[in-house]
């Protein structure tokens, strides 16, 4: 296996894809009294690219749009104004089947009601590509073994899912995106319940897997730090505004990270340029970004 | 990883279809009058071979023409029963969702009362009213186990339950106030009773239950998806909201349907789909069809318990099944409400 740098290279220094999913000027906007009143949150017109084999990290304060932009992504949505394209076609538009043979999307944990074991939570990523009452053909075992190897995770497939660790169950769920042979990975707060180790190791496995997979990937999350390190580029929210797209070393800037968190930071320059943010603690006003 | 096979499936089904078979022979034996076993058996062959006049007439009276279509009524009430319970659970992502608990089987009830104050003369018009009844209720207790926007798990169940008291308040207030029909036997049929002859042919009711039943089967594989999460199943291509509407109606028929032919026999939709996970697994294309087949079985089982344990006396199946069914509930509560 190769060192783990390799794949943690900054994009420059790779050849780049072809562009996957394509945001043109998407906005949405809900509220709780239908279309004439004021909508309760609106998220305003957001332009970005991903091409396959990246991974772009969705950052914002609480309450600025991130899981907004993800159902869009999803196409779980419809945008008010743009569009969200993937490989030149709407998210929206296509049939629910076919949306999810392209894109799968890995949601914070929600408990499961009754017990099941992991390869019949992995083997349901198959779901979309079968039809009436889904008998599993050697086909989609093949596919749902493979994708657990992948994630070294073989091992648990005849555990039950609520006797399995955080950080393996977040390997088991991944698992089942990959078994629907994705185009699109978006992800929810994935390293959410998970400690620092098991953090670093599940976006390593994810930068992994768009190089190999050729998946493009977007994450929404708070670790600005993991971000930095493991994206190549970020899409910076506050308030339902798109504040900023670029890579990390670009987007990262002391000012512009301490008024949008309110609170003291410093950002420095690592190894291989990658930035860090260091919190200093103190809260700060945070005027301007608003306007 | 041994997935789900169309022959595991048949395997499954066809060894609880033969225990059905062999518990339906058992209850045709039994009773407040003893038949020996190679009367039984003889008859039964008699019967296989279309020579029924060689029957003793007393023999076909009591075997024939009273035993048989309860136990007949009983296949088609534990059936389901089991699968509205299981469907149910699906539905409102509730472990301890059945329709007895949430007050459906009640608002069925309620429906086929009314059915008889307005329309006794139209036979058809109690399974229809009782599917409606079982309908609205569900609707109801849906809204009001909702909370800013997902269901609650323990306000569904006390929602449910505070509707089952209002409805039999609502009930009991129409049965003292109509005079001229027979308070007992209703009294009787609420507790869930079989002995009553069913308001329309066996016929009939079968196919009603069939088609629920496969309406309800054919979301098998989505119900898998959709107790992991509503927003998941979706981003797996599961169309949620019609797969909820047809399991919605499903339920609600079937519940009209055992409570038209039986009053409400409470706790085997809770029972019998937890049994069968046990059993056989969560996967609901296996659990559907063995959730019908074991009720068939736990009912018809019951029902031959009631009839004889106190012979010539006989008890509401619905009592048995309530001693039965309440704590494997309060288990549940306890042990799998998250």
């Amino acid at each position: 296996m190769s060192a783990p740098h390799d794949v943690l290279e900054a994009p420059a220094r790779r050849a780049p894809g072809e562009v996957r999913l394509s945001v043109e000027q998407a906005s949405y906007a809900y509220g709780a009294g239908g279309e004439r009143a004021a909508p309760l949150f609106t998220l305003g017109a957001t332009s970005f690219q991903v091409r396959q084999r990246e991974v772009v990290a969705v950052l914002g304060p609480n309450a600025s749009g991130k899981s907004t932009l993800l159902r869009l992504l999803a196409g779980a949505a419809k945008p008010l104004s743009g569009r969200v394209l993937l490989d030149g076609f709407e998210t929206v538009a296509l049939d629910p089947r076919t949306r999810a043979q392209r894109i799968a999307v890995v949601q914070q944990e929600t408990p499961l009601l009754f017990p099941v074991r992991a390869w019949e939570y992995v083997i349901q990523g198959r779901h979309p590509y079968g039809r009436g009452l889904r008998f599993e053909t050697p086909e989609d075992v093949a596919i749902a073994e493979n994708a657990m190897a992948q994630l070294g995770a073989t091992h648990l497939a005849e555990r039950p899912m609520h006797q399995i660790s955080g950080g393996e169950k977040q390997r088991i769920i991944l698992a089942r995106a990959l078994a629907q042979q994705p185009l699109l990975l978006l992800l929810d707060e994935p390293t959410l319940h998970l400690d620092l180790g098991a953090q670093v190791e599940l976006l390593r496995q994810l930068r992994r897997l768009a190089e190999e997979n050729r998946y493009a990937v977007v994450i929404v999350t708070h670790e600005l730090n993991l971000a930095a390190e493991f994206a190549d580029q970020v899409v910076l929210l506050h308030h339902g505004k798109c504040l900023r797209v670029g890579p990390p070393a670009e987007v990262y800037r002391t000012e512009l990270l301490e008024q949008l968190y309110g609170t003291q930071i410093e950002v420095e320059t690592g190894a291989r340029g990658v930035p860090r943010v260091i919190v200093r603690g103190r809260a700060i006003s945070t005027p301007g970004l608003d306007s | 990883m041994k997935p789900l096979t169309p022959k595991r499936l048949a395997w499954t089904c066809g060894i609880l279809a033969g225990v059905l078979l062999a518990v339906m022979a058992v209850s045709l034996k039994f009773g407040a009058t003893p038949v020996s076993l190679t009367e039984l058996l003889v008859n039964l062959w008699r019967v296989a071979v279309g020579s029924i006049a060689e029957i003793p007439s007393e023999h076909r009276m009591f075997v024939f023409e009273l035993r048989l279509p309860r136990i007949l009524l009983g296949v088609l009430v534990g059936a389901a029963l089991s699968v509205a319970g299981a469907g149910f659970q699906a539905l409102l992502r509730n472990p301890l969702a059945d329709p007895y608990v949430l007050g459906v089987s009640s608002g069925a009830a309620l429906g086929a009362i009314l059915s008889l104050i307005f329309a006794a003369t139209v036979p058809v018009a109690m399974p229809l009213a009782a599917s409606l009844g079982a309908a609205v209720t569900t609707a109801a207790v849906y809204l009001l186990g909702r909370r800013s926007g997902e269901i609650d798990s323990y306000t569904l169940l006390l929602g449910g339950i505070v509707t089952a008291s209002f409805l039999s308040g609502v009930i009991m207030f129409l049965m003292t106030t109509l005079s001229g029909h027979d308070l007992r036997g209703f009294a009787f049929w609420l507790m869930g009773d079989l002995s009553s002859p069913a308001p329309v042919g066996a016929g009939w009711l079968f196919a009603a239950l069939g088609l629920a039943v496969g309406a309800i089967y054919t979301t098998a594989a989505d119900l898998n998806l959709i107790i992991a999460g509503e927003q998941e199943a979706m981003h797996l291509g599961v169309d949620v909201a019609r797969v909820k509407l047809v399991v919605y109606l499903g339920a609600s028929v079937l519940t009209g349907l055992a409570v038209s032919v039986s009053g409400a026999i409470g706790f085997v939709g809770l029972l019998v789909p937890h049994m069968m996970r046990i059993l056989v697994g969560s996967d609901h294309r296996v659990l559907i069809p063995t959730s019908a087949l074991g009720g068939a079985i736990l009912v018809v089982a019951a029902d031959t318990l009631a009839r004889t344990i106190v012979a010539p006396t006989q008890i509401a199946v619905g009592a048995l099944t309530a001693i039965a069914g309440a704590p494997t509930f309060l288990y549940l509560l306890r042990r799998r409400l998250p």
